[in-house]
């Protein structure tokens, strides 16, 4: 029934159409309602955002591989917040809480989802548009207005929120507590509820359109994987950011209003405060409740664009379509009973830290399953090295790295000494950092010349790669040794401590090599910037994909189809099929016209097809024998 | 063409670099310039020094922009021959492979070298559990590590384009893929029972019946120290409220409780070797956490809410000191929980030694009552308390022995 509502609405507004539509500076560029327009909003706000991330990253970086030197440049720079040349403790902290808010939230959840999510929903399901344009469009102004509040707190007078990206009470809640606690936590906290206001109608848009908005054809086992993975990640998010919402909230409260919801028992600087009956660890309980879906809503997206670039290059269908979506589907409900495995040791009843256990190292099982399936799908392939390609690959590279050091993490007796080292910042920044980057890269590789019609320069493709996939190892590998040797992490300096030492040469190496990775993105933003507006001119299928958004004009006009909604026939991955003219054969080509290539299994629930299928066989098998 | 937008646009970027920093110059660095008029001087060689990598930069940029150019031009004449142009596919997929050689190298390189500067052996009953697990999830996780990193990288060589052929139409095939989801079911059952019980072992919290009880030592996490609290000789803690805390009486011991009388203030953390430590963990201010790692012992101290960990210390410190051939080797405790500016220099040293050894230290440590809290709290001051709480003292040691 919806489909053909949906159908209807689409002609209508086919006729009322492009011609009488006059789109002026303002609502195509700025207030646009088009969700292709929209997608490259959040991309370019995302990249931005990533840029001014990892140059914070940087500073913190040098900090730690030259803990004694003065850098007058940085005094020049940052003012105050480096007094003679070397970075204040207390900068250096929201140096770290910043890059960590900026990554996870902005570049990985917005910048990821909100831009793949907003260009792909539409476009490979077989819709005009979002379910509600509009909504669509106030999703991305609060996510600027977001962007904005959490950059401007590097204006303030006591600098930015200093806590650590998860900002724990009650050094958070306690203005005196820290610099960094002060307006600069204040401008977060408003930060964060834009933020989630804009994730919450992002997801509720990505959810209605995917259950909704599928042409005639397009039932749910016929949507690519990437569409499967926006899907859940949208529900996961629509569910779990309330929740830190109300975290926020009470928080908010607990600042402003002096209320003690996680606070208790508290004596600072030596002066008793009037805090009496609250838990700092609920707010553990409530960040984490979001927090923990949060990096698969992080992943998840990443999955689903490596699934579809892997497939497309490998020129080879997905492996284990079923087992894909089903491992997904596991990972959304279990990543929900998971939280826990951030608190093992926080003094919560150890009873309750080994249900957790159990729940975090299941979950290992789908994600085992997803790794081999895409070693099987690369099995036997034909395969195409695309920059998309390279970083689908690096994906999966690091998920593996990251995701087996989370069986070391997810054991709550390993936990015990791993807890907050530099272990964690490794399998971190591995399994959800860089894989997560590397999958958003390789949807912007691979989708480029649908949001601008144009190709990026494959060689500065790879060198991009190349430089960042070498670096990213070689930053992130050594930091596993780091931990085991009980190196904290959020440290400012390594040499207070005699058997820290060590580790000052290990820093130093490491410092370069996140400079010549962040020097790499030179190489992207160059090719990416000049690819929109000199890039190579794009052909209609530049990959030969199978998928619905290749059938839509180069011009990538309004309501993206010309004339009517193409019909769905086929699943996405019919790549290679034996018998068929060319590798690859689109969705919306129906099976009688691939009488030579059908297979008895593309007939499941179409038993007049399969009749008709079986006696194609024993006509063409008799004819064979004449 | 290409290659002069590469200039012009280098030109640009480093134009808006400049035009960018001046900017953050003047909103950010006022009041700095006013703190500093001695860097003035500086300034220039600060800028020839920045100025240098930028070109420095600029120049590897234009380096690669030419090496860009000449393989153009080198692939354009070869065609122009009548030659095949250059094949970047089958280049990236010998630098996967390479990559793949190196990085094996490379991990191995690292666990050897940056392996062996990791943590001691553990230094508790309960570290050699955990070390045991440990072990036994390395073993597993870095076989699965070598075996999909290599099969990834192998087959992008092995299977790369080729217009010869096709790929192999595999949509799915139900055993191998029953096989790879029940395989990692069964290997992680294993850790997680293994897992459940070494973690149930080392948090089961109650004295075994006719065990010597465990000593219970208190420590406090505010900004940015630790505060030690030993029991006296009833070898009990006194009760603690924060709201009794003064200048005096900065854990706001509560000397209403007679237990509280005799706790004694320690600067370093010493500890019997062999003897079951229950260590009670309190913060102040904000959640700090108690970390020593040569123990494998890490709890967060939150404030209103008390914990503690349950622990056998079983080398001491100069034990330790002969097998790492260290002479200034020590055990610390440190704080592992973001706790603000001067969260990265908050440790205690900690001492693991005989029995008799320390019998002889603690003996040597103040009483938290001093006389001053005495006043405070109207009790009599010292010599007239003293005799009386040690007789107490006494029955109740031999009442536990």
């Amino acid at each position: 029934m919806s489909t053909l509502a949906v159908h209807d609405h689409g002609v209508v507004h086919h006729e009322e159409g492009h011609e009488h539509h006059h789109d002026t500076f303002i609502t195509k560029y700025i207030f646009s309602q088009d969700h292709k327009m929209i997608a490259k909003q959040f991309l370019i706000t995302g990249i931005t955002m990533a840029v001014i991330a990892m140059t914070l990253s940087i500073l913190f970086r040098i900090q730690l591989a030259y803990p004694d030197k003065a850098f007058p440049l940085l005094e020049t720079l940052l003012g105050r917040f480096a007094p003679g040349g070397r970075l204040d403790p207390n900068f250096y902290l929201s140096l770290v809480t910043i890059h960590g808010t900026i990554m996870v939230f902005f570049v990985l959840t917005a910048g990821l989802s909100g831009t793949f999510s907003n260009l792909l929903i539409p476009l490979q399901v077989g819709a005009r548009d979002m379910a509600s344009p509009f909504m669509n469009m106030l999703s991305y102004w609060f996510f600027f207005l977001a962007c904005v509040i959490m950059l401007s707190s590097f204006f303030v007078q006591k600098g930015p929120a200093s806590g650590g990206w998860t900002v724990y009470p009650p050094l958070s809640a306690l203005p005196k507590a820290m610099p960094g606690s002060e307006m600069g936590m204040t401008l977060w906290l408003a930060s964060m509820i834009c933020f989630v206001a804009s994730s919450l109608m992002g997801g509720i848009n990505y959810v209605s359109t995917v259950l909704n908005m599928r042409t005639k054809g397009m039932d749910l086992w016929k949507m690519p994987l990437s569409i499967w993975a926006f899907f859940l990640t949208a529900v996961l998010g629509v569910l779990s950011f309330p929740v830190l919402v109300a975290g926020v909230v009470l928080l908010i409260f607990d600042r402003s209003m002096g209320t003690s919801f996680y606070l208790s028992d508290i004596v600072l600087n030596g002066k008793v405060m009037p805090f009496e009956g609250g838990s700092p660890i609920l707010f553990e309980h409530l960040f984490w409740f979001l927090g923990h879906p949060e990096v698969y809503i992080v992943i998840m997206p990443a999955m689903g664009i490596s699934s579809e670039i892997m497939s497309v290059n490998s020129r080879k269908p997905i492996f284990g379509y079923h087992a894909m979506v089903y491992s997904l589907i596991g990972i959304t409900v279990l990543s929900f009973i998971v939280w826990g495995h951030h608190m093992f040791v926080t003094g919560m009843n150890p009873f309750l830290g080994g249900v957790f256990m159990i729940t975090t190292l299941i979950i290992a099982v789908p994600s085992a399953v997803k790794t081999f399936n895409w070693l099987a799908t690369l099995w036997r392939g034909n395969i195409r090295f695309k920059p998309a390609m390279l970083f689908a690959i690096g994906m999966v590279s690091f998920f593996i790295s990251g995701g087996l050091t989370g069986i070391f993490l997810g054991n709550a007796a390993l936990d015990i000494n791993l807890h907050d080292t530099y272990f964690v910042v490794a399998h971190f920044h591995l399994v959800m950092g860089s894989a997560a980057i590397f999958g958003m890269l390789a949807g912007v590789y691979h989708w480029f010349p649908k949001m601008f019609g144009r190709l990026m320069d494959e060689k500065l493709g790879f060198l991009h790669f190349w430089l960042t996939f070498i670096g990213a190892y070689l930053v992130f590998f050594p930091m596993h040794f780091m931990g085991l040797d009980g190196v904290p992490r959020r440290y400012y300096a390594f040499t207070e401590f005699e058997s820290m030492k060590q580790w000052l040469s290990v820093n130093t190496f490491i410092t370069w090599a996140a400079i010549m990775s962040a020097l790499a993105q030179v190489a992207f933003l160059y090719n990416f910037i000049t690819s929109i507006f000199w890039g190579k001119k794009t052909t209609q299928n530049p990959w030969q994909a199978n998928t619905l958004e290749w059938t839509t004009p180069i011009e990538r006009i309004h309501g993206n189809w010309p004339g009517e909604i193409p019909t769905v026939y086929r699943w996405p991955y019919d790549y290679s099929k034996p018998g068929a003219e060319q590798d690859y054969i689109l969705q919306t080509t129906p099976l009688s016209e691939t009488m030579s290539s059908n297979l008895p299994h593309d007939f499941e629930d179409n038993p007049v097809g399969l009749e008709e299928h079986t006696k194609w066989v024993n006509t063409h098998s008799n004819q064979e024998v004449k | 063409m290409g290659f002069k937008k590469l200039i012009k646009s280098k030109k640009i970027l480093s134009l808006l670099a400049v035009f960018m920093l001046t900017g953050t110059n003047l909103v950010m660095a006022q009041t700095a310039a006013a703190a500093t008029p001695a860097a003035t001087d500086d300034k220039s060689v600060m800028w020839m020094g920045a100025g240098y990598y930028v070109l420095l930069f600029l120049l590897l940029c234009v380096v690669i922009a030419i090496v860009g150019k000449i393989l153009k031009v080198y692939d354009l004449t070869r065609q122009m021959q009548g030659k095949k142009e250059l094949n970047w596919n089958n280049l990236m997929a010998v630098i996967c492979l390479v990559f793949l050689l190196f990085g094996l190298y490379g991990a191995y390189w690292s666990f050897t070298v940056q392996g062996s500067m990791t943590l001691p052996e553990a230094a508790s009953a309960n570290g050699v559990k955990i070390d045991e697990m440990f072990t036994v999830t390395t073993v597993i996780t870095m076989f699965v590590f070598f075996v999909t990193q290599i099969l990834l990288f192998t087959f992008l060589f092995r299977y790369k384009h080729s217009d010869k052929r096709r790929a192999f139409f595999l949509p799915h095939n139900n055993t191998i893929e029953k096989i790879w989801t029940i395989l990692p079911a069964m290997v992680l059952t294993i850790l997680v029972v293994f897992g459940f019980f070494t973690w149930q072992e080392i948090t089961n919290s109650a004295d075994a019946k006719g065990d010597r009880p465990s000593l219970n030592i208190e420590v406090t996490g505010h900004q940015f120290a630790w505060e030690l609290r030993y029991p006296g000789k009833d070898l009990k803690l006194g009760a603690v409220n924060y709201k009794l805390v003064t200048g005096d009486n900065k854990l706001g011991i509560d000397f209403k409780d007679r237990n509280s009388f005799d706790d004694l203030e320690a600067d370093t953390m010493y500890l019997p070797v062999n003897r079951s430590v229950r260590l009670n963990i309190r913060a102040q201010d904000v959640i700090h956490s108690c970390y020593m790692p040569h123990f494998r012992v890490q709890l967060n101290a939150v404030p209103g809410l008390p914990t503690f960990f349950k622990f056998t210390p079983t080398i001491t410190t100069a034990d330790m000191r002969n097998r790492l051939n260290n002479p200034d080797f020590e055990y610390l405790l440190y704080c592992n929980k973001i706790c603000g500016g001067i969260h990265y220099n908050m440790k205690k040293v900690v001492r693991v030694v005989t029995e008799a050894e320390y019998q002889q230290w603690i003996a040597k440590q103040k009483p938290y009552l001093t006389d001053a809290l005495r006043k405070e709290w109207n009790m009599p001051v010292a010599p007239a308390a003293a005799p009386q709480d040690t007789t107490t003292a006494k029955n109740r040691l031999a009442l536990n022995n």
